[in-house]
């Protein structure tokens, strides 16, 4: 790649809207853009301004045609999102249109850009660090409003300024170390231990808790997987369809009319689940075909964040065997279906409806009772309270696989000081545990930091 | 009046007599010319020599087969193996040495060497023939030629003394500055710039009273630098040095100086050591702390002159005394003569290539205080280096280097040409990424058959690592081979607070815990006694190091080859930088000027950031 050409593509996502957006970055953002705007002159516009005008093709010649009308725009550098010159220009939503925009730029020495370049752009000139560029990346494919906040905090530096101040904190505690070993023979203070093994603690607590967010992280970012499971004619499909509100499974009355795990994509107050409909559990009366679905149901749950279980309350269950989900249990709801004809019965038979099992829900699919419940108990399993108390989540699997590492770093760390073992191997440990907190930010250089804060601190040196 | 010389070495410090030594031993025709003759291997600030991270350099030199080790030991009045508490990695031998037994030593083994010439005069400018040097001239005026020519100038390049509003041209007290090499070497198109260090008084010992201070004492088992077998003094021989404190008191008179130090004043430009500061950079950076703490260090075994190590100060000579005459037991002190700062050309070491050759003039070779650093142990491996490929562009063979895990002398020269220097450069631990690796126990295993290859070290040399390395594995085998029963070793087990066994086990298992030292276990089982018990003690201790340190070295790898993932990525010669205008000016600037080869050594180049290098690495398709 070469920072000197100017780039251009279209911003805003495919398909219909009000407007959409086409950028260029680079040298010549706002001269292309001058050469093919009808309005006024751009160059010699403030940065931070926004203008009316025309886009066209052919300016200025007998053929010269308008594509649309526009407003632009005009971000000069270093103020911009990529730290270079950046014009927007604000068109009708058209895909048809805008990427006419894109062409008559191209016409005019524009390049395409390549997928991310914008964000490497903003990065190569310092205006991201490199987790709030994978935030970038992130917030772009978040389909969920809590994916896009995640993405939105880590993009703020949230991530990173958590992960920092830990680094700083390991930082110093290295420098003691360091102290220690190579002015011993001067009077220096020495690394008090024990507020070191509270500083260690203190570090762990807040990387597990990192850590842990991982799995709500990759839930806002992934969706959470959710396998609605139940023997054949449960309601499975209807459930599916009343969450999703939509007709989507082939729904029958014969049982064992899905084969096939369907995937449908749920959103519960800016949450993604991925609901997976599977075919019917039934341990008898061999039905070849269906017998594959159930392999396949089994798996399915043995994936999925959370299995519904779920029940017809109009057929008797008590001879089904449940003992392969109790490894499962804690990620299984149950729910028991067909609530509506049950009461109607118990009552017309002069049951008591209150006899029920308290911890399963008692919706009925069909009429659509009791599926805002299950939306808000889906959502209340994954959440936790996490994403609401403004807590930093991680949500990469790079940053979660580092994360485990620097845990296992200050386990060593702990064991080191436990066994009293020498400053330079504990120091080792920590070395190690500051690379990878590193490998999140990028900053690796290890030593130059430790030596800056032993020289800026101590006094040292005979 | 002189022959053609293979190499003329300018200055005879450590530095400068390493080098003349080295290449002389290599076989080359040696000219080493020195302003002054009777100031061969002077120790000029502290007389000692090794000390933490700078006695495991000492080691390696003598390992490669130099002489600083070997003077050392001749010469030493007091040795201490210091950090023995903690762990191998950490030990650093030190000497404390009788400066004029120091420099007498040196100039015998260099008369005794060889090839090696002598000619006292100043160096006035450089013979420089189409890029090449190709001799000096000397301030009388004479051409003298050489194939390669080494400069260890020290601290006398346009050296400034200062003491308080005092200044005065000279590279020590009492000895004239060299001129004219900055001048010509500026014109040839090199970049200099001003470094400052500083020394303390010197006392007479006779005034002092011991009895208000602390007494540190001698190592009772002198273990020494060599690997030779070298005649040392006796443990009972050996001389005290002493401990004592500032006060708030001393403080506040070196305080009532400040209006007339040349520090503060701004007379003087140069950087010092931030690590080796000053008393009055102590007292104004640290205001804190109420006490600071002084060494006193005799100077030999025959003088009365006594160093006051800690006290480095360039205050109006006067203020020196008042102060120092209130710190207990200098009460009644005698001045030989008061501190100073001075002020040398150096020459910022990231124009030299790996076998510290300029890459501006071929043949051409900077070591010690004018590439910036700091220290005799410094110094030294880096004239020895220096020496060896001077030898070999006179001789048209391949350079000679060491990388970062071979020794501290490689990680010295690769920070120097890499990251430069902008204060006098010291060796640290920390600064050693293989430091666990790095020891002053085994650097015969890593460096003596390089010596041997190069012809520095002698056969003798060679022949003693051989035998320690067989006794080594010897003792190895024999270890992991044994099986001890848990009678034969129980009750011992319980006197260390060590578990005891079940079942058998390999003496190898037991030897790893912990609190088991190996001449205990060893003398605990009448078989192993008998079988390794009477080996050499060193490889014994050398046995169980490795045996107890292979998992943190084999961390210490995985580390280091994690970070040197950056390592592996070459940088294309012809990359240009300019076109970078994501980089930061400065990293630019840098970058452009050192052209490192691998990202790794562009990681560790000052002024260039971790962003920096990421920009660099997506530039690269990384």
């Amino acid at each position: 790649m070469n920072p000197n050409d100017t780039i251009v593509a279209i911003a805003t996502a495919p398909g219909m809207g009000a407007i959409g957006v086409v950028r260029l970055s680079g040298p010549d953002a706002i001269g292309i853009t001058q050469a093919v705007f009808k309005g006024k002159d751009l160059s010699k516009q403030a940065s931070h301004s926004i203008h009316f005008g025309h886009i066209v093709s052919n300016k200025g010649n007998i053929n010269e045609q308008m594509i649309d009308e526009v407003v632009v725009s005009i971000y000069k550098n270093p103020k911009s999102y990529t730290g270079e010159d950046v014009v927007e220009i604000s068109g009708h939503g058209s895909s048809f249109v805008l990427q006419n925009i894109v062409n008559v730029c191209v016409a005019n020495a524009a390049r395409m850009a390549l997928p991310g370049e914008f964000t490497q752009r903003a990065f190569l000139n310092g205006k991201l660090d490199l987790a709030q560029a994978e935030a970038v990346a992130d917030l772009i494919a978040a389909d969920s409003a809590a994916a896009q906040q995640t993405a939105l905090k880590q993009l703020r530096g949230g991530f990173s300024s958590d992960l920092k101040s830990l680094r700083e904190q390991l930082i110093n505690f290295a420098a003691l170390i360091e102290l220690e070993l190579d002015f011993s023979q001067e009077d220096v203070e020495f690394a008090d231990r024990t507020q070191l093994g509270q500083l260690i603690e203190a570090i762990k607590t807040a990387t597990l808790q990192l850590i842990q967010s991982f799995s709500l992280g990759n839930a806002i970012k992934n969706g959470v997987s959710v396998a609605i499971i139940g023997k054949p004619n449960a309601g499975k499909s209807t459930l599916l369809n009343a969450l999703l509100n939509e007709e989507r499974a082939i729904v029958s009355d014969i049982a064992g009319t899905t084969r096939d795990a369907i995937e449908e994509r749920l959103n519960i107050n800016g949450l993604i689940f991925r609901l997976i409909d599977t075919a019917g559990i039934r341990s008898s009366k061999g039905d070849v075909i269906e017998d594959i679905g159930i392999e396949r149901s089994k798996a399915n749950a043995e994936k999925a964040d959370l299995i519904i279980h779920l029940e017809s309350l109009m057929e008797d269950n008590t001879e089904d065997s449940l003992d392969w989900l109790i490894p499962y249990a804690d990620k299984v709801i149950g729910v028991c279906n067909k609530a509506d004809e049950w009461e109607a019965q118990s009552i017309h038979e002069g049951l008591s409806i209150e006899n029920r099992d308290h911890s399963k829900l008692y919706i009925s699919a069909k009429k659509g009772e009791g599926i805002a419940a299950l939306k808000e108990k889906l959502f209340e399993r994954v959440n936790r309270g996490q994403i609401q108390a403004e807590n930093t989540i991680v949500t990469n699997a790079r940053h979660h696989d580092a994360l485990l590492k620097v845990e296992d770093c200050l386990q060593d760390i702990q064991s080191a000081m436990e066994n009293n073992i020498s400053g330079e191997l504990l120091a080792l440990d920590i070395r190690r545990c500051l690379h990878f907190l590193g490998t999140i930010t990028g900053q690796v250089e290890v030593d130059r930091d430790i030596l800056g804060t032993i020289f800026g601190k101590f006094c040292i040196g005979k | 009046m002189f022959q053609e010389y293979d190499v003329i070495v300018v200055g005879a410090g450590h530095a400068g007599c390493e080098a003349a030594a080295a290449a002389a031993n290599m076989g080359s025709k040696v000219l080493l010319i020195t302003m002054n003759m009777q100031t061969i291997a002077q120790m000029s600030c502290n007389p000692a020599m090794g000390g933490i991270a700078k006695g495991q350099i000492v080691r390696e030199i003598d390992a490669l087969g130099g002489y600083s080790g070997i003077v050392s030991d001749k010469s030493m009045i007091q040795f201490r193996m210091l950090n023995k508490s903690k762990g191998p990695g950490m030990w650093s031998p030190r000497t404390q040495n009788d400066k004029m037994l120091f420099a007498n030593t040196w100039r015998e083994m260099l008369e005794q060497t060889p090839n090696v010439d002598f000619w006292q005069d100043m160096v006035r400018s450089l013979i420089v023939s189409r890029g090449t040097v190709v001799g000096v001239i000397t301030g009388m005026g004479q051409e003298i030629r050489a194939k390669s020519v080494v400069l260890t100038n020290g601290t006398f390049l346009n050296g400034v003394i200062h003491v308080g509003e005092k200044q005065f041209g000279g590279g020590r007290m009492g000895e004239s500055k060299a001129t004219g090499i900055t001048e010509q070497l500026v014109e040839l198109g090199f970049e200099t710039d001003r470094l400052k260090t500083g020394t303390p008084p010197r006392v007479d010992g006779r005034s002092l009273d011991y009895s208000k201070m602390e007494i540190q004492e001698p190592d009772e088992e002198i273990v020494g630098f060599s690997y030779l077998p070298v005649e040392r003094i006796q443990p009972e021989q050996q001389r005290h040095c002493w401990i004592t404190y500032t006060s708030q008191e001393v403080h506040d008179i070196l305080k009532t100086g400040f209006d007339r130090s040349p520090m503060y004043q701004g007379r003087i430009e140069g950087s010092g050591p931030r690590y080796c500061p000053s008393i009055e950079d102590k007292i104004n950076r640290f205001a804190d702390r109420d006490r600071h703490q002084l060494f006193v260090e005799p100077e030999g075994f025959n003088t009365v002159e006594i160093y006051v190590n800690g006290f480095s100060t360039s205050l109006p000579e006067e203020v020196q005394y008042r102060a120092l005459c209130k710190v207990p037991g200098f009460e009644n002190c005698k001045f030989f003569r008061p501190g100073y700062a001075i002020e040398y050309d150096y020459f910022p070491p990231t124009q030299l290539k790996y076998n510290l050759e300029t890459k501006l003039i071929n043949n051409l070779f900077f070591a010690g205080q004018i590439n910036g650093t700091t220290g005799y142990e410094e110094a030294a491996c880096q004239g020895l280096m220096a020496g060896i490929n001077a030898h070999n562009n006179a001789w048209g063979k391949e350079p000679f280097s060491l990388s970062r895990s071979d020794a501290y002398i490689g990680v010295l020269i690769d920070d120097l040409i890499s990251k430069g220097t902008d204060e006098p450069y010291r060796m640290f631990t920390s600064r050693a990424e293989f430091r666990t690796l790095l020891r002053q126990d085994n650097a015969d295993f890593r460096l003596t058959q390089k010596g041997f290859d190069l012809g520095i070290a002698s056969q003798q040399r060679l022949d003693l690592m051989h035998q320690k390395m067989d006794e080594v594995a010897k003792i190895k085998k024999t270890l992991q081979e044994f099986s001890v029963e848990p009678e034969m070793i129980n009750s011992f087990l319980e006197t260390k607070k060590s578990a005891p066994l079940n079942e058998k086990a390999k003496a190898y298992k037991i030897l790893l815990r912990p609190n088991i030292n190996i001449q205990e276990l060893v003398n605990q089982i009448p078989f192993l006694k008998a079988e390794i018990g009477s080996l050499n003690p060193l490889s014994l201790e050398q046995a169980e190091i490795q045996a107890k340190y292979d998992v943190y070295i084999e961390k210490e790898r995985e580390l280091a080859l994690k970070m040197s993932n950056l390592e592996d990525l070459m940088i294309p010669e012809s990359f240009s930088y300019d076109k970078l205008q994501a980089l930061s000016s400065e990293a630019r600037q840098k970058l452009e000027k050192i052209r490192p080869k691998t990202l790794g050594q562009a990681s560790r180049i000052s002024g260039v950031n971790p962003s920096d290098v990421q920009i660099l690495m997506v530039f690269m398709g990384r």
